[in-house]
C-alpha cells in the first residue's frame, strides 16, 4: 500500500430518515471511493439501525436508500465493522441486517460478506488505527 | 513534524510552538445562528492561524453551507458569522467551500449556478466557493488533522 | 498514536459521551465542548462513569464553553483540566487524529 493513501474511516451513529446524516455519510463514502483511499464504515449507537432490512419509505415521501449499501461493494467500499453491544441494546441480532456482500476478484469473485460484527473494544481498535475520521 | 525531540527546551526553546505547522481540515455541518458549530470551528480556526498553524480549507456541510450567504442580516449587536469566515478567509487565504450538493437543497447559489440553472439571484458571500464533496475527500487526504465541527 | 475525541452533547440528551468514553483508549484525551461541558460537573449520574475513566483517559473540558453556561469550577469533577481556544488547539494538534462524538 502506498505512502499516500490514507485510511478513512466513516463513523456512523445515527439512524436514518429523522435526520439526513445516514444518507449524506453514504454519499461521502460513494464520492470518496473514486480517490482510492483505504475506506472502512463504522456502524454503532443507533447508527446500526441504517443496515436495517425491510425499510419502506413510501408513506413518508422520502428515498428509501437503503438499498445503496448492497451496491458498495461495486466502489470496493467492503468493510463494514457494525458493533455488536450496540446491536443487544437495540434488541437486534446479525438476522435483523441486510445481507451485504461483494466479489472477491482475486478469489474467482466469490461473494463475501462485507458486514463484520465485532465488539466494542474492536470497534474501539478500529478507531485508533485511523488517519481521518468523518463523523455523522 | 518533530525532526528533533521538541519535548527537550535544550533543543526547541519555543514551547509555544510546539508541534506547530499542523494542518488542519475543517468541516462545519450545522447552520449558523441554531448550533454553536460554526461559532465553535470559527473560535478554532482563529486561534490555530495566531498559533502558526495552517487551515487551508473549511469545508462547509449539511445546514453549515448557510454561513455562506451574503444576505444574512443578524441585529448589529451580534458577531455576523458570514463576515467572521469571510475577513479570516481572506487574511490567511483559506478556501472556503461551500458543499453543491447541500447548497443546491437550501437555495444557495453562486453567478454561474444561478444562471445554469435559470434562477434570478444569487447569494454567495465573498471569499465563499461551491464545490463538490471531493473537496471533503481532498481535504482529509491534503491535511494532517480533520475537525469536524457539528450537531 | 493517540485520538482527541470532542463531546458537544450533553450527557443528559445522548449518550455521546458514554458512548465516548467506552471506545476512549487509554491515553487518548476526551474533550467536552459545546453543550457537553455539562458533562464536566461532579454528582451527576455521569460522574462515576467518566471518574472510572480518569486515570487512563485525559478528560477536558472548553473553558469558554463551560464558563458561559454559568457552570461552578468548584464543583467540576476531580481531575478534568480545563483549556482555553489555544489550548483546544494544542490537543489537536498533538494528537494524531480527532473524532467527534456528534
Amino acid at each position: 500500500m502506498s505512502e499516500d493513501i490514507k485510511k478513512f474511516l466513516y463513523v456512523n451513529r445515527k439512524a436514518p430518515y429523522g435526520t439526513i446524516y445516514a444518507l449524506e455519510s453514504l454519499e461521502v463514502v460513494l464520492i470518496g471511493a473514486a480517490f482510492d483511499q483505504d475506506v472502512s464504515l463504522a456502524f454503532l449507537d443507533d447508527g446500526v439501525f441504517q443496515l436495517t432490512k425491510g425499510q419502506d419509505t413510501k408513506e413518508i415521501g422520502v428515498k428509501n436508500f437503503s438499498p445503496t449499501f448492497r451496491a458498495l461493494g461495486d466502489y470496493e467500499v467492503t468493510k463494514l465493522f457494525v458493533e455488536r453491544e450496540s446491536l443487544d441494546e437495540r434488541g437486534l441480532s446479525a438476522d435483523d441486517l441486510q445481507d451485504i456482500v461483494w466479489e472477491d476478484e482475486d478469489d474467482d469473485y466469490a461473494e463475501k460478506p462485507s458486514i463484520r460484527i465485532i465488539s466494542r473494544a474492536e470497534m474501539a481498535d478500529i478507531m485508533a488505527d485511523q488517519d481521518v475520521i468523518l463523523s455523522f | 513534524m518533530g525532526w528533533l525531540a521538541q519535548d527537550d527546551e535544550r533543543f526547541f526553546p519555543y514551547p509555544f510552538l510546539r508541534g506547530s505547522n499542523v494542518k488542519f481540515g475543517i468541516v462545519v455541518s450545522e447552520g449558523p445562528y441554531t448550533h454553536q458549530a460554526s461559532d465553535t470551528a470559527y473560535n478554532f480556526a482563529k486561534s490555530a492561524l495566531e498559533a502558526g498553524h495552517e487551515v487551508p480549507r473549511v469545508f462547509f456541510y449539511h445546514d453549515g453551507v448557510n454561513v455562506g450567504t451574503r444576505l444574512s442580516i443578524p441585529p448589529q449587536d451580534e458577531r455576523n458569522i458570514q463576515q467572521q469566515w469571510s475577513a479570516l478567509g481572506s487574511e490567511h487565504g483559506i478556501d472556503l467551500v461551500i458543499c453543491i450538493a447541500a447548497a443546491q437543497r437550501r437555495g444557495l447559489l453562486d453567478e454561474k449556478e444561478a444562471s445554469r440553472q435559470g434562477k434570478d439571484a444569487n447569494n454567495i458571500a465573498e471569499g465563499f466557493r461551491i464545490s463538490g464533496l471531493g473537496q471533503l475527500i481532498e481535504m482529509g487526504i491534503q491535511t494532517d488533522r480533520l475537525m469536524t465541527f457539528g450537531d | 498514536m493517540a485520538t482527541l475525541h470532542t463531546v458537544n452533547k450533553s450527557p443528559f440528551a445522548t449518550g455521546a459521551l458514554l458512548s465516548c468514553i467506552a471506545h476512549a483508549k487509554d491515553g487518548d484525551t476526551v474533550l467536552m465542548i459545546e453543550d457537553g461541558v455539562y458533562g464536566a460537573s461532579s454528582g451527576t449520574n455521569v460522574s462515576d462513569a467518566l471518574t472510572a475513566r480518569a486515570g487512563s483517559v485525559t478528560l477536558c473540558v472548553l473553558g469558554p464553553d463551560f464558563a458561559a453556561r454559568g457552570l461552578a469550577t468548584d464543583r467540576m469533577l476531580d481531575g478534568i483540566k480545563s483549556v482555553d481556544y489555544a489550548g483546544f488547539v494544542e490537543l489537536a494538534a498533538s494528537n494524531d487524529r480527532t473524532q467527534a462524538w456528534l
